[in-house]
């Protein structure tokens, strides 16, 4: 063989002149779709508000924390997206065939704008200018191409394939992958395009790759098998394969014609169809995540300039805009939003599915399939109506928890509980709400606190200790101690504010309170949308705080934490916060008290506020396992835990109607572990699952206790208060 | 139709309320004041009526500790005007003073109807619609839960007790005592109220107090305070009975 | 002599006469004979079914259509011009719709003293002392009425006066009144709907907690409920548990709820329940636990079973 054989192929797969012309008639018309699409979406983005009104007041954190107050990075979303870290999140076997897809057709595009530039740009611009058509798709170029690129062939296909198979096969178990929605329209409605648009999306993709490989192959075979081609490995093998199954010579170079055309066409549909569908994230999932900042959920956005709350489409930012885009439907924040699992007519899924849709009908934007149809005009399909209260449904915006669940999972970043709170504010400017929240929300504004008891009897519980608290206001202390309305008001918790009292006054730590001069310190206020309310409240505490000489802040509750640590800043704190838990942490860790080993097996919640929020996750913990107890794990826990279900005013307000309580779930999951106690590190937390373990009949075999009760036992100075549980397993 | 809106501030029932060095009335130094509960369904019906029938909402009384954010409340949920009425007068008012007060500054003002909550916690000396109805010469109805305008006057329901309802015609103008409005009073957002506020438009008119007869308080005391329960016993006989005798004497019916 | 004498004006408005009408005669007698004058008693409207109202001196009868059913305006006019004849020291009634619609006026009209929300009624001296519940029975006042014609409205059941309930009366006087000024006419009296569950409006609850074990028993606490003309309530568990609808739920996530009394069935007191009902003005509680937390709030307790309890009490008003 000493021919010099040059390692090549043709490209175009047509034969005739007038094929070339309609080829490349048709592939203009895709690239005017395509591009059209694009632009028609773009625009939309920009008749939102400007990206950055939800970074107003970005004032210092103390103790930022990248990630969660402070912004992500643009190198390390740039390696999430590359590493697919958000899709493979407590789902490596979905993530791990979303990376092969995603490389592989990363791939494969690369491939295709190659050939492009070769064939389309290089060959003629040649053959224009230099009057010769050349080429540098040929010898080791073209080995290394199809070696290459037929990788990434493969690689595509495979992922391809397993996410079509879990599609299929898990479609009837799979919570995520059912689309039944949340909020049941009375008109009724279906999403049976939406499932279509999934597999139309999926067994194209899986097509024109098969396709694409399979014309290698014919290709090949109808070449005669040369041998250079064994450097493309994956169609040597197909042809091969055809070789066997007697496919040769014409019948291969007629199959390969007509397979060509199935192929492009096909290409340039899928082309033509992606921003009209669900492959449309392939560009603003990334896009999404580039702009994305979870702060946004811990220091919420105030409202757009002159409205209470969002009313219309203009009041939704680029940013939302381009995150309703960017959801792919797949189901993680359906899964595990504490208001959907526990019956309440809301997902998060459908919220940015309904806003979606509800936005690209407003702006004339057709979805090909990807589509939720109603027999009548109401929600999303309702464009006259009020966004918060029509479009979206009261309960709908009511039912959220604020928990972050579906922040902290959702793979392309979509920041659904500010435009959550956004659409809620509209409701309170309405004087829209549930008679309970209404009642809170007065004795609030009126008293500073959402009992409804005199802000002087805010210190009330300090009666019975031993040595007064003293007051922050007239004497230095290095911590102020927040309290918040539970742990100062609630009869339950007061003992264990008092606990807490003893163990610090003990361990010579200096502190004190506010006093009456406290007031709810509005975490809750602003998240039910009450954002007035929020300000005065504000106002008033920080006007305390003026009044008082402290280093420090440390908090009960993490609802008040997560406010003064992450938005008090902008009105003017200074001061460090912490969680209770970190100061009994430090306690251990600086050698400051011995505890003796308690031998209890325990579980322990991580509250919303402090863990998902604020990162707060190892405190609580060391001071269990400093205490002796053997610790187990739920299994929803850290970032994952689930919420008790009384956040974001959701206390406030009327739980009934879910079928199942949020704190009851959480209950039952920890009935499963076998352990004694239920540890927690926040009052809310306390109040709710003491009544969950009463209302799920764990009586008498669970006990829930605050980590200062332990940490109190086993320092020795003080019994737990109130009697364990008879037959508490103590291992 | 216009509709006056006659509301106060009344001590806090929330806070613990102490008597004064006289007395003879609360200490007013430490307590909060709040708007009366009932004059905000007052202001609630009045507001529900505007929004169903047009018209015009009133809101005025007689100053008082943090009166102007009552007034400032009522104007952010709705109200036209809002009129403070200042005479300087410190302490208790009695009812019929303000009664007067009040018919002073309406003899200048045309008026449907003139709305007040049924009852405030200290007015000793009777309830200002009856008082205030009887000096403007108007027909007057307390314990007030339903008001619609039919023909040339009003439809009034008041309620009887024991869940019995009357329902009665009349020429207006009237004064009414609400107890209830159609509705819940609405909320207001702060927000709004802050608005209202830097927008200012209370009115403010400068009235004298007229002297008035009202019963002396000699003395301002609280009931004894109660403990722990008084334990019954457990023997279901006897503490039925004691029950029972218990009820009755609370006045209520027992058949 | 008529300055020494005392009026009582009752105030039935449907069905018989109140019971309060006998409290306020039993007083009216008491400071009558102090002062050494008659009592006498107003019955406006509908004349029939008068001979309880035998402990009055003098009974008066106004009649005229205008006046019956109850007409406000009508009454007004009406008993001010029985009054202006007979000119008395004192006039009762009570803080009910009849009492608070006629009596600030009427003391208005005539200059004389009011006091309202009455417990206590004597005479010192020459001068009238009531003492008034105020501030929602946080504090009581003791006011000098003096030696001047007043009126008093009292609170119903602050009197012990049942006993005034005596059959005969005098010669009842008629009066007559016309209706030519009455700016009011009757439209329609509306007895109780029994649909529409507002526990927030009821004098009495008999509200069940968990303790009444299950829905089978629900219909123990509706009759007990019934027999005393109270309402229905619940805490949340019975609610959750579907034994009852969300309506009759006390509490924190339910209604908040004052009535006169509070008769708590196996409810253990949790925060967020009391927070509902605290503020009742007689809370009876039964629960077997000892401990429960609801007696550190109820003003009367009973450990005994609440299955027993119940059926006595049934007994008791039964027999
Ligand atoms: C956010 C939130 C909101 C809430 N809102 C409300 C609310 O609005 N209203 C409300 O009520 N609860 C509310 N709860 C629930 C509350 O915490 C308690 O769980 C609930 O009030 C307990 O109801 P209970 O007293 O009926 O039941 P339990 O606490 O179980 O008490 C039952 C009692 O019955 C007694 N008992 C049993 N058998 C008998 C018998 N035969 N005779 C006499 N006594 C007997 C027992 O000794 C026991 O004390 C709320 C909880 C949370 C966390
Ligand atoms: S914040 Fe929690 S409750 Fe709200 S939508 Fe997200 S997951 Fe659901
Ligand atoms: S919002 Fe995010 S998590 Fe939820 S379905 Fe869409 S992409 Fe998935």
């Amino acid at each position: 063989m000493l021919l010099a054989v040059v390692e090549t192929r043709k490209i175009f797969g047509g034969t005739t002149h007038l094929e070339r012309v309609f080829f490349y008639l048709l592939a203009l018309v895709v690239l005017v779709v395509f591009f059209v699409g694009l632009g028609l979406r773009v625009k939309k983005y920009m008749a939102g508000r400007p990206l950055d009104a939800g970074r107003f007041r970005r004032a210092r954190v103390p103790l930022e924390k990248p990630g969660v107050s402070a912004p992500i990075p643009l190198t390390q979303t740039g390696v999430d997206i590359a590493a697919n870290r958000t899709v493979s999140r407590r789902n490596h076997a979905v993530g791990g065939a979303h990376l092969l897809l995603f490389w592989g057709f990363l791939g494969l595009l690369a491939a295709t704008i190659i050939v492009g530039l070769d064939y389309d740009v290089y060959g003629n611009l040649t053959r224009i200018f230099g009057g010769k058509e050349l080429s540098f798709f040929k010898g080791w170029f073209y080995l290394a191409y199809n070696a290459v690129f037929d990788t990434a062939g493969l690689a595509a296909i495979v992922g391809a394939v397993l996410l079509a198979v879990r599609r299929i096969r898990d479609s009837k178990s799979s919570v995520e992958l059912d689309y039944t929605r949340a909020q049941k329209p009375k008109s009724g409605y279906s999403r049976a395009a939406m499932t279509a648009g999934d597999h139309l999306f999926i067994f194209g993709l899986i097509f024109i790759l098969a396709t694409g490989i399979l014309l290698q192959g014919l290709r090949i075979d109808a070449a005669g098998f040369p041998s250079f081609e064994r450097w493309t490995w994956l169609g040597y093998l197909v042809a091969a394969g055809f070789g066997a199954l007697g496919l040769h010579g014409s019948t291969a170079v007629t199959a390969h014609f007509w397979l060509w055309w199935v192929h492009i066409l096909t290409a340039l549909a899928f082309v033509a169809y992606l921003p009209f569908s669900k492959a449309l994230h392939m560009i603003s999932a990334p896009a999404n995540l580039m702009v994305r900042d979870p702060g946004n959920t811990r220091r919420l956005p105030p409202p757009p300039p002159g409205h209470a709350g969002y009313l219309d489409f203009s009041d939704f930012t680029s940013k939302e805009l381009l995150g309703f885009d960017a959801c792919t439907k797949c189901g993680r924040c359906h899964s595990v939003c504490p208001a959907r699992t526990g019956g309440a007519p809301l997902s998060p899924r459908d919220l940015i599915l309904d806003l979606r849709q509800y936005a690209d009908r407003k702006r004339g934007i057709p979805m090909v399939l990807d589509w939720e149809e109603r027999p009548d005009q109401s929600g999303p399909k309702n464009l006259e109506g009020r966004l918060a209260g029509e479009v979206i449904e009261p309960a709908t915006l009511w039912s959220c928890t604020t928990c972050m669940a579906c922040v902290e999972i959702c793979p392309v970043g979509i920041e659904h509980v500010p435009t959550i709170v956004s659409l809620r504010r509209s409701l309170v400017d309405a004087g829209e709400m549930d008679p309970t929240l209404q009642a809170a929300l007065e004795n609030i504004a009126t008293q500073g606190n959402s009992f409804g008891k005199s802000s002087r009897m805010r210190a009330r519980w300090t009666k019975g200790l031993e040595a007064p608290i003293p007051d922050a206001r007239k004497e230095e202390v290095e911590y102020l101690w927040f309290l918040g309305d539970f742990a100062s008001f609630d009869e339950r918790l007061q003992e264990i504010s008092r606990m807490l009292a003893r163990v610090l006054t003990s361990n010579g730590i200096s502190f004190g309170i506010l006093y009456e001069d406290e007031r709810n310190a509005g975490n809750d206020v602003r998240r039910a949308g009450e954002e007035g309310l929020f300000e005065m409240l504000v106002e008033k505490n920080m006007e305390a705080f003026s009044k008082a000489s402290f280093q420090k802040i440390f908090t009960t509750d993490p609802h008040s934490f997560n406010t003064l640590r992450n938005e008090y800043p902008a009105y003017g704190l200074d001061k460090p916060v912490m969680h209770y838990s970190e100061l009994l942490a430090s306690l251990i860790s600086q050698g400051r008290v011995s505890l003796s080993g308690l031998g209890k097996k325990v579980t322990y919640h991580d509250p919303c506020y402090l863990g998902r929020y604020n990162r707060v996750f190892d405190a609580p913990r060391s001071v269990i396992t400093s205490a002796g107890c053997d610790l187990v794990e739920m299994p929803r826990n850290r970032t994952n835990s689930f919420c008790c279900g009384a956040g974001g005013g959701r206390i406030w307000m009327d739980d009934s109607v879910l079928e199942e309580r949020p704190s009851h779930n959480r209950i039952r999951e920890a009935a499963e572990l076998d352990v004694g106690y239920f540890v927690v590190a926040c009052p809310k937390d306390y109040a709710m699952f003491s009544d969950a373990v009463k209302s799920t009949g764990n009586e008498g075999r669970m006990k829930v206790v605050d980590i200062v009760e332990l940490f109190a036992e086993a320092s020795g100075e003080l019994a737990l208060a109130g009697s364990a549980p008879e037959e508490a397993p103590e291992s | 139709m216009k509709i006056v809106v006659a509301m106060r501030q009344i001590a806090d029932l929330v806070e613990e309320l102490e008597v004064d060095a006289s007395g003879a009335d609360i200490d007013r130094e430490f307590v909060k004041f709040v708007s009366n509960e009932w004059d905000e369904a007052a202001l609630e019906e009045a507001l529900c009526l505007k929004e169903a029938h047009g018209g015009e909402v009133v809101v005025v009384g007689v100053d008082d500790v943090d009166f102007d954010q009552t007034l400032f409340g009522a104007l952010a949920k709705g109200a036209d005007r809002a009129v403070k009425l200042s005479c300087g007068f410190e302490g208790w008012m009695p009812t019929a003073v303000r009664a007067e007060i009040l018919a002073r500054w309406l003899k200048d003002e045309a008026f449907d109807l003139v709305l007040t909550g049924v009852q405030a916690a200290d007015d000793l000396d009777g309830q200002l619609a009856g008082v205030l109805g009887a000096r403007l010469g108007l027909p007057h109805a307390a314990v007030v839960v339903g008001l619609e305008p039919d023909g040339e006057g009003f439809k009034v329901t008041q309620e009887l007790g024991g869940g019995v309802t009357l329902t009665s015609h009349a020429t207006g103008p009237l004064v009414l005592g609400i107890q209830a409005a159609r509705q819940a009073p609405r909320y207001v957002p702060i927000s709004r109220i802050r608005q209202a506020m830097s927008a200012g438009g209370i009115e403010e008119v400068e009235v004298e107090a007229p002297p008035a007869r009202a019963p002396r308080v000699t003395r301002l005391f609280a009931p004894e305070a109660k403990g722990r329960a008084e334990m019954l016993g457990d023997k279901p006989s006897e503490v039925a009975a004691r029950i029972l005798e218990l009820i009755r004497a609370k006045g209520v019916g027992v058949s | 002599m008529a300055e020494n004498d005392v009026v009582v004006i009752a105030e039935r408005v449907v069905g018989g006469h109140p019971d309060v009408t006998f409290e306020l005669l039993g007083k009216a007698k008491e400071i009558a004979s102090a002062l050494g004058g008659e009592v006498h008693c107003l019955v406006v409207g509908d004349s029939e079914g008068h001979e309880c109202l035998g402990a009055s001196d003098h009974l008066h009868l106004v009649e005229g259509e205008h006046l019956w059913p109850y007409n406000p305006h009508a009454w007004e006019s009406a008993v001010s011009a029985l009054l202006s004849e007979l000119k008395p020291r004192l006039v009762l009634a009570s803080t009910g719709t009849v009492g608070i619609d006629l009596c600030g006026a009427l003391a208005a009209q005539s200059g004389a003293m009011l006091a309202s929300y009455v417990v206590d009624l004597s005479l010192e001296g020459s001068s009238l002392v009531a003492v008034a519940q105020l501030y929602g029975g946080k504090l009581m006042a003791e006011c000098d009425l003096g030696e001047g014609p007043a009126f008093v409205t009292a609170i119903p059941g602050s009197f012990a006066g049942l006993a005034a309930r005596v059959d005969g009366v005098a010669d009842p006087i008629a009066h007559g009144h016309e209706g030519a000024e009455v700016r009011m006419r009757h439209v329609a009296l509306t007895e109780p709907e029994k649909t529409g569950v507002d526990i927030t409006s009821e004098e009495v609850l008999v509200s069940v907690g968990r303790g009444i074990g299950g829905q089978s028993n629900i219909e123990l606490a509706q009759e007990l409920a019934e027999v005393l003309g109270a309402g229905l309530s619940a805490s949340r568990p019975v609610i959750d548990q579907g034994w009852l609808p969300k309506a009759h739920q006390v509490g924190k996530s339910g209604k908040k709820v004052k009535p006169k009394v509070y008769l708590a069935l196996g409810i253990s007191g949790a925060p967020e329940h009391l927070e509902g009902m605290r503020q009742a003005e007689l809370i009876i509680a039964c629960n077997t636990d000892a401990t429960a937390p609801i007696f550190e709030v109820a003003h009367y307790g009973t450990t005994a079973d609440l299955f027993d309890l119940v059926p006595e009490i049934l007994d008791l008003i039964g027999g």
